[in-house]
């Protein structure tokens, strides 16, 4: 078969392509020495310096608490956002609303960056608040621009779901607030998981909005790492990525296997009739 | 057909007005700010501009100060570094189209249960740290990287290639960042094509190749659209790659925003800098909210 | 209860042997610039299975979503016994529907699925855990109790959606194109297992269907509707022996429709003859619709209610002569299409009761074509 063969290198060099660097800063966060060329012999000692430099710590510290609340804030607001992009028709300013929401995919962080700083200034000057830059803004900035990301994830499931499910429990008795609760948040509650996860690796990921955004004392992880990567190879950075790339394997290990736990309960064969 | 359930309306309001409200603060008047201050001067004060009205003594004067737009076009650096972008993120985007095009048909076309894991495979990398992945290709393609020591030890070249802090350090960097933006919309499109079309076109005497070029790749105008305008436009503005990768000789329009307010702490002129990108990036933006909002409304039928 | 509109539905229901239940008055609505319904005005009565048949689009569903709040009307009125619902949202009302998909909730088991309407109400768990398990008895879903409903099979969970609409034990029963997502064989057979639920509980129905097989088979009266109109209310049997009109000849089962001119007849005549330039010979039938001479009128006559033969009838109207152009084998019974002269094309069925075909007509061959008096039927519209 030609075309399988064809197939079959084409995404295996595809696939090299894209995890080749992953593998190599894995092996290399294991080398004694600091060079990247040499192989010096198996050893952990970088993991040990990356636990031990305070910066790096509290800078991860204070990523994951951004995120957690830049993802939670986003899912609220994605949520809503879907519900007025799906169900509500068009309304006044629904092209404008729809651009706000698709234009941050695409927008060059640079520019969001830049934009939002600008704001917070004149915001500063205007009613004094915010009075000065740090972690609330890094997180007003990534709600915003996760929250597009989180309406994008959600509006999709939105879509899919039967209407006539809502209708059902309305004409069951529940309120519309009840069905809500009861009906329309289980069926698109893996939507808004999906969206937190995607709003929270976006939250980690950011270097651009962050710097541009963020006031002395709240530097965050991808700052850190950016200012040690421009000063040069650091065996550091390679323990710190394979372990993001544990966590993040780990974290999609469950997912499979909650996934794949689904599937076998809906293959469950119904009797015969 | 879609109607509105009565029970909603009066929750609808406040529905909408909650997100509509946050993105006009935080995404749509930031823009009207950055055009008001790219119009301002810059002043050494904090912060660093002067405002655009002032009142004093009974006159109220609005300056509008155009120097800053007229520097941009002075200055050869801003439009080669426009240049440049343009240039650059359009090749990386055509790059990433042709290595993604094949992964994203092969993909599409696998069995079902293979699909979902290399699906999987193309989403992982990006939940992992962008900025650790482009970093790892600086051990790779640095002058006694990983690459030039292969390249070496089996003979193919004598003394290391000068890749990293050039140009094709950058488009590498852009293509293999942005690969999964490109498959992941081509995928989705390729997908949904009815395959049936394709049996049809061979059953009426079309050859694979003739097939391909004649039926499939029209019918995934949609996604090379969305997938291009997804590496496209950010990529014009990268920062992160070419500082990275590129080194102190590529001028890139994202890095030479950065320089003007982080380094030379020119506020107005940065702005400036930000607002004849968006212009640059306008067209590309609308094409693909168009495509957005066309395939939601496909969707939604 | 509102005390006028209850004096009122007393009155009316005196005169009626059955108690009206459900009163649709000139109920309209509107899309738009689009009348979706337009001016219907229906009773229901207590106990009956009544369908809404109509083609996709004539706004059966509308009307149906109507009743269950989910549309309001634009105008008119809806009366449930003797409560105005017109404005009550779907939640209050004690009207409960089965819709097109089910709908069943799928994060939720059998049992929840049917518990989820009493929860609602406030009943006691225990209350709630009795109701459940009757319902199940019901339709015969006990062994599914803890099952989702992506583990059920078609018919099954048709099953649990109609016990999960009769739980709460609803004046009114709505069913929305009810076995439109079963197939073919499963569904002639729910057909039944439906309409005895139903009948076992005695709870009102409303039913809309596309389906005049479904309409015929599951509802005691029915009720056409085309282009948000209803053109005729009957039991099954009276629609199809005796539609008033064109559409409704039409849509319910074949016809062959002959134009034609009334003739002139006596005072005391029983018979009505019709002269059609389509036939040689008079049409005649039993007087059943208020005509007068020289007024243009239709009349239908149903396939089988032709008799397919060699020799020439000795009747004098009622036949015509033709030629077999085509065939339609089905098995219990044949279908032929007849050309006569004019080139119309006139079908008629023949039952199959003999194995051998060698006495039958076949193509090609001039046959005539007769039926009786009691077979035509005027169409006035």
């Amino acid at each position: 078969m030609k075309l399988n063969k064809l197939s079959l290198t084409v995404l295996t060099l595809g696939f090299a392509f894209l995890y080749l660097p992953i593998v190599l800063l894995i092996g290399y966060s294991f080398n004694e020495s600091r060079l990247v060329t040499v192989w010096a012999g198996f050893s952990t000692k970088w993991y040990g310096e990356l636990f031990a430099d305070d910066q790096m710590m509290s800078a991860v510290w204070l990523s994951l608490k951004i995120a957690m609340g830049a993802s939670t804030g986003a899912i609220i607001l994605g949520t809503l956002a879907a519900f007025a992009l799906v169900r509500f028709g068009r309304f006044w300013g629904h092209t404008l609303f729809g651009s706000m929401i698709n234009a941050p995919l695409v927008m060059p962080d640079v520019i969001t960056g830049l934009s939002l700083l600008l704001l917070f200034v004149a915001m500063g000057q205007l009613f004094g608040w915010p009075s000065e830059r740090g972690s609330l803004t890094i997180l007003l900035a990534h709600i915003t621009f996760c929250t597009a990301y989180a309406a994008i994830v959600i509006s999709s499931r939105l879509k899919e779901m039967d209407l006539s499910l809502e209708e059902a429990a309305m004409d069951l008795g529940a309120h519309p607030f009840k069905v809500f609760w009861l009906v329309t948040l289980p069926i698109i509650a893996p939507s808004l998981v999906a969206g937190w996860l995607l709003s929270f690796t976006l939250s980690m990921d950011d270097l651009v909005i962050a710097s541009f955004v963020s006031g002395p004392g709240s530097t965050t992880l991808p700052m850190v790492v950016f200012s040690s990567v421009r000063l040069g190879v650091s065996p550091k950075i390679n323990a710190l990525a394979t372990l993001i790339v544990l966590v993040v394997s780990i974290a999609v290990c469950i997912a499979w296997w909650f996934a794949r736990k689904a599937e076998r309960d809906a293959q469950m064969l119904p009797d015969e009739e | 057909m879609k109607k509105l359930l009565n029970c909603f309306s009066q929750g609808r309001t406040w529905i909408i007005s909650v997100p509509y409200i946050w993105l006009l603060l935080f995404f749509f008047i930031p823009f009207a700010i950055v055009l008001k201050i790219s119009l301002s001067e810059s002043a050494i004060a904090i912060p660093p501009y002067e405002d655009l009205i002032s009142y004093a003594d009974d006159v109220l004067n609005i300056k509008l100060n155009l120097g800053n737009f007229h520097f941009l076009l002075q200055d050869d650096l801003y439009f080669l570094a426009y240049l440049n972008s343009l240039k650059t993120a359009f090749f990386a985007t055509v790059l990433c189209l042709l290595v993604g095009y094949p992964m994203a048909y092969f993909m599409a076309r696998a069995e079902a249960s293979v699909r979902n894991v290399l699906l999987m495979l193309v989403i992982l990398p990006s939940w992992t740290s962008f900025l650790i992945r482009i970093y790892a290709w600086i051990g790779i393609l640095k002058s006694n990287g990983l690459l030039n020591n292969f390249l070496m030890s089996i003979g193919l070249i004598h003394e290391p290639l000068e890749i990293l802090n050039t140009n094709v350090a950058v488009y590498i960097g852009i293509v293999y960042a942005y690969l999964p933006f490109m498959i992941l919309p081509l995928y989705a499109n390729l997908l949904k094509m009815d395959l049936s079309l394709l049996e049809a076109a061979s059953d009426l005497g079309c050859r694979p190749w003739k097939t391909f070029l004649k039926v499939t790749l029209p019918l995934s105008k949609a996604g090379i659209i969305a997938g291009s305008m997804l590496v496209f436009i950010p990529a014009v503005g990268e920062f992160v790659i070419p500082s990275l990768l590129g080194g102190a000789n590529t001028l890139m329009i994202g890095k030479v925003l950065w320089q003007e307010f982080f380094n030379n702490r020119d506020w107005p002129v940065a702005s400036a800098v930000a607002i004849v990108m968006l212009l640059l990036l306008l067209v590309p933006i609308a094409l693909f909210n168009r495509y957005q909002a066309k395939e939601a409304a496909n969707e939604a039928k | 209860m509102n005390v006028a509109t209850s004096t009122a539905t007393m009155a009316d229901s005196a005169k009626r042997p059955e108690q009206t239940i459900l009163q649709i008055q000139q109920v309209t609505k509107m899309f738009g610039d689009t009348k979706a319904v337009n001016d219907v005005s229906l009773e229901i009565r207590k106990g009956e299975i009544f369908a809404l048949l109509g083609g996709s689009g004539c706004g059966k569903t509308t009307l149906l979503r109507m009743l269950a709040g989910f549309e309001r009307p634009t105008a008119g009125r809806i009366i449930l016994d003797g409560q105005d619902i017109t404005a009550l949202p779907p939640y209050e009302r004690p009207i409960n529907m089965m819709f097109q998909s089910y709908a069943l909730f799928p994060h939720m088991s059998v049992e929840q699925n049917i518990a989820f309407g009493l929860k609602q109400d406030g009943m006691t768990r225990n209350q709630i855990g009795d109701r459940v398990a009757h319902m199940l008895k019901l339709v015969h879903m006990s062994k599914y109790a803890r099952r989702k409903p992506h583990q059920l099979s078609g018919g099954q969970r048709q099953r649990v959606a109609l016990a999960r609409s009769l739980a709460k034990h609803p004046k009114l029963l709505l069913l929305d194109e009810p076995m439109g997502a079963l197939d073919k064989k499963l569904r002639t057979q729910m057909q039944l297992e439906v309409v005895n639920i139903i009948e076992s509980v005695g709870v009102t129905c409303v039913m809309v269907t596309h389906d005049q097989e479904e309409a015929m088979t599951m509802a005691g009266r029915l009720g056409i509707m085309d282009s948000g109109e209803i053109c005729q209310v009957g039991s099954p049997t009276e629609v199809y022996e005796y539609p008033n009109s064109r559409l409704t000849a039409e849509f319910i089962g074949s016809v062959n429709i002959f134009e034609g001119v009334v003739n002139e007849q006596a005072e005391d005549a029983e018979e009505l003859l019709i002269t059609s330039s389509e036939l040689e010979c008079p049409l005649e039938l039993s007087l059943n619709a208020s005509v007068s001479a020289g007024m243009p009128v239709a009349v239908a006559v149903r396939p089988e209610k032709i008799s397919v033969s060699f020799e020439r009838p000795e009747q004098a109207a009622n036949w015509v002569k033709g030629t077999v152009s085509d065939i339609a084998y089905l098995g219990g019974i044949s279908t032929y299409h007849v050309e006569i002269t004019g080139g119309r094309r006139i079908q008629c069925t023949v039952a199959n009761v003999a194995r051998s075909t060698q006495d039958r007509a076949t193509w090609g061959d001039e046959v005539y074509l007769s039926w009786d008096t009691a077979s035509g039927v005027v169409l006035t519209s």
